[in-house]
């Protein structure tokens, strides 16, 4: 047997070894650069509490998750279930950041309509989905009506979920919807984890 | 019950497909002809379970059964009867079947075409064909299975991607399947021939038929794949260097490689153990272009579901097929040496460059597309790779390849006289370049990429009449109506693909630096100017859809005041899956595309649309349709069916000899 034979051989189990460890990898995952900064601020109107807002710092001092989600979002339909199931017992509170609820939806024609009325429309619809998708999980769902939270926080696509830890400062970003693995492998030990810190 | 009967179908498909890839191996090497013979009866049987139960699919598909997970998840009870039927290749587990039955018809159509074979050496190539089916058939039944219910069944289905609702959703996939499954006939024929030692011109004859229908089919697929993305992603591209775009451009510079390295082999018995290696790296380039589609290691707009499970699947059929072959490769090729020699000046020196090109080149498409993964594996960042990469890379391998590849046909086979070639070649080179850069002036846009883009094209084109003049002129004598007919249909697919070569880089280079494009906003009645023509929006209509809702606008085309054609691009709404889309609208022709698309409305009322002009774009697909048919002339040529039942037992001779 040459050698010079061989290298086909060693080049394509190179390669299968990189391959087979790319399976590890996500390449979707883009590091967010706000991980290890203090979550951006705001204060907006609640979903539910139509008298109260919601802001970053009513949660001082504990470590919680920020779901970005909508009722036009197709993979939240997906994520939803796993989130109720959690929020049943989970340790730490979530809360929903429902993004650009009328003016996300392609479907609507949005033009010229004023904030109330899109205010009042973005609740009514995210109710009757929550109320369709199996529950509420959320402890409280900050309204993002024209998106700047999403853009403060660097959203790029929904659902996306942060973890924040009782100094305010985000410390993971999960991109794409929760799956029942990801909870239990990524997101319970790292909120485990930052509780243990405090 | 359908779907039930299209499970136990599969299953029993497995168990046929095992029996394949292991009874006639054994009959092989133990020389018992009754257990060769199983091969044929098991591949056909194969064949027709699967084709059952893809059927049982379709069924399930066609009559809206949202009881099985797959068509809840990928089709609804609107949308039309034939997007409904290809929603059943729409998804990742469709699609293997898909490719399983591909595989399936391929092997039948060896029992069929092949019947002239020697027993054993047919029973090899089925035993390897019935163990590659083998592990995408478990595949498919362990991590991917079509049948899964769900119980109680959904009221209503998700929809096929609105993006694959499209007339190219019908044919990209089932031919893109054929031609990257159809070079595991030559896979299957080289591992046979590396298994019986045997690797002469006859096993070179046998193979070449399979690798032109199997590149043919992929040359096919890859053409409607682009002029697909080219009218339905709506940006008026061609060509994207998406991974998996490159997943099926690698095999073909491999299988482009392979088709003539074939031709060496058979002809003067050289390149073998290359020509093998090729045959083994096209194959295993298909089965990596899966692995990249399935696992989801690299971001693409083709991925489907990302399920670590299957890729961890993938890889090691991967492994086993690509690691045994190579293995085998590795223990078996040095006994190949030897064959003809030949000189610097030959025929086949001409070739062997023209084949360490299209490797080179398809290697660096290869590490373009993984480069991403090395980095991120490496823990180096997280970068993408561009279409800059590519081109960078790709026109200056390509260049030599398409320069060699008409001076090759002026070569004569072991040996020639230099000054004798150069004299033939170089007024027509001088032409070429001299006809280049006077076009890239004469169109006003002188760029090196220009001039060397039509510096080509007018190389293949005068190349082209040289040879064919050429040729003729060799058949002195009888009339020119005889002397064309004498030409072999294995000629005239040469010459015709090598000439599509010439039209496919007219269009690149032309739509290349000529393309122009504006988004503007329009109100009815208000127009736009674009490369000479007048634009004006006519307003927007309603025009639902079965299962979408839809706002078409009409668009008046017009040059020097006279309107030529009517554009009605859409902006649909697909329900199902609350997704909106782009639906262009284009007029086709010979000389230049005029593409429009809808975009949003805008709050007064005005909608932003998208003007394209796109000169010698249709050149590109005529191209590819020249290369598609030149080897369709190429695989009809009768010698393949004469000399396969004459050849076979002289090659055996020659083989003992």
């Amino acid at each position: 047997m040459k050698a010079k034979f061989l290298v086909p051989l060693f080049i394509f189990l190179l390669l299968a070894g990189f391959l087979g460890y790319g399976l590890k990898l996500n390449p979707r995952e883009v590091p967010s650069p706000l991980i290890g900064k203090p979550a951006p601020a705001f204060r907006v109107p609640q979903l539910q509490a139509e008298d109260k807002s919601i802001s970053p710092e009513d949660l001082k001092g504990r470590v919680w998750l920020l779901n970005v989600w909508a009722s036009w979002c197709i993979s939240c339909r997906y994520e939803h279930p796993v989130l109720v199931d959690f929020a049943r017992n989970s340790p730490v509170p979530i809360i929903g950041l429902n993004y650009k609820e009328v003016r996300g939806d392609g479907a609507l024609d949005v033009k010229g309509i004023d904030p109330a009325t899109e205010l009042a429309t973005a609740r009514q619809r995210a109710r009757q989905w929550l109320v369709e998708h199996g529950g509420d999980p959320y402890m409280v769902s900050a309204v993002d009506l024209d998106g700047r939270i999403g853009i403060d926080y660097g959203v790029y696509g929904v659902p996306e979920t942060f973890l924040i830890d009782q100094q305010g400062v985000i410390r993971y970003k999960h991109i794409g919807p929760i799956t029942p693995e990801s909870l239990r492998d990524v997101l319970i030990p790292k909120i485990a984890e930052l509780q243990r810190a405090s | 019950m359908i779907p039930e009967l299209g499970h136990f179908s599969l299953i029993l498909a497995l168990i046929l497909a095992f029996v394949q890839g292991v009874v006639p191996l054994v009959g092989a090497s133990r020389n018992r002809l009754a257990l060769m013979s199983v091969g044929r009866t098991a591949a056909q049987g194969q064949f027709l379970f699967i084709a059952f139960s893809f059927g049982c699919l379709t069924w399930s598909f066609i009559n809206s059964d949202f009881s099985l997970q797959l068509a809840a998840s990928n089709s609804h009870s609107a949308t039309p009867l034939i997007y409904r039927i290809t929603g059943v290749w729409g998804n990742h587990e469709g699609s293997l079947l898909l490719w399983s039955m591909s595989l399936a018809l391929w092997t039948v159509a060896v029992t069929v075409f092949s019947r002239n074979l020697p027993e054993i050496f047919m029973a090899r190539v089925l035993g390897v064909l019935g163990l590659v089916s083998s592990g995408f058939l478990l595949f498919l039944l362990v991590t991917s299975n079509p049948f899964d219910r769900i119980l109680p069944g959904a009221p209503e289905g998700r929809d096929l991607n609105p993006l694959l609702q499209d007339p190219g959703m019908i044919i990209h996939p089932p031919l893109l399947y054929m031609g990257y499954v159809g070079f595991s006939v030559a896979f299957a024929f080289a591992i046979a021939a590396l298994l019986s030692g045997r690797m002469d011109a006859a096993w070179a004859r046998w193979s070449r038929p399979w690798t032109t229908v199997a590149w043919v089919f992929l040359t096919a697929g890859i053409a409607i794949g682009s002029g697909w993305a080219y009218y339905e992603l709506g940006w008026g591209g061609w060509w994207f260097w998406d991974p998996v775009e490159n997943a099926s451009f690698m095999p073909w510079l491999l299988g482009t490689a392979l088709m003539h390295s074939l031709a060496v082999t058979e002809k003067r018995g050289a390149f073998r153990s290359w020509t093998v290696l090729l045959a083994i790296g096209a194959f295993s380039l298909s089965l990596m272009g899966t692995f990249l589609v399935r696992s989801g290691v690299l971001t693409s707009v083709h991925a489907f579901a990302t399920d670590p499970a299957r890729g961890l699947f993938v890889l090691a059929l991967l492994v086993v097929v690509i690691g045994v072959s190579l293995t085998l490769f590795a223990w078996r090729a040095p006994t190949l040496a030897g064959g003809g020699s030949f000189g610097l000046v030959s025929r086949e020196a001409s070739l062997l460059g023209n084949n360490v090109l299209l490797s080179v080149a398809c290697g660096s498409v290869l590490l373009g597309t993984l480069y991403p993964l090395f980095i991120d594996a490496l823990n180096l960042g997280k970068i993408s790779v561009g279409p800059p990469y590519f081109e960078t890379v790709f026109v200056p391998l390509m260049t030599p390849v398409i320069v060699l590849m008409m001076i090759g046909p002026f070569v004569r086979w072991k040996g020639d006289d230099g000054n004798r070639v150069l004299r033939k070649v170089v007024p027509g080179l001088v032409a070429s370049v001299v006809l280049g850069i006077g076009g890239a002036f004469a169109i006003g846009h002188v760029t090196w990429r220009t001039a060397l883009g039509l510096s080509l094209a007018a190389w293949v084109l005068i190349g082209s009449v040289q040879i064919l003049w050429q040729r003729l002129a060799d058949r002195q004598g009888a009339g020119t109506g005889s002397r064309l007919r004498g030409i072999p249909a294995a000629w005239w697919g040469m010459w015709f693909a090598h000439l599509g070569i010439g039209v496919f880089i007219i269009g690149v280079a032309l739509v290349g630096s000529l393309n122009s494009q504006i988004q503007v906003k329009m109100l009815s009645g208000d127009t736009a100017q674009l490369a000479g023509y007048t634009f004006t929006f006519r307003g927007v209509a309603d025009a639902p859809g079965p299962n979408y809702a839809a706002a078409r606008a009409t668009i008046d085309v017009s040059r020097g005041g006279v309107k030529f054609a009517t554009l009605t691009p859409e902006k649909r709404f697909y329900e199902a899956q609350g997704m909106p889309m782009t639906e262009a609208s284009i007029d086709i022709g010979p000389l230049r595309d005029v593409y429009v698309n809808l975009g949003d409305q805008l709050e007064d009322g005005a909608w932003v649309v998208g003007l394209f002009y796109r000169p010698f774009i249709s050149w590109i697909w005529v191209g590819c349709t020249l290369m598609a048919l030149g080897g369709i002339f190429a695989a009809a040529d009768r010698r393949y069916r004469r000399l396969a039942e004459r050849e076979a037992p002289a090659g055996a001779a020659r083989q003992a000899a």
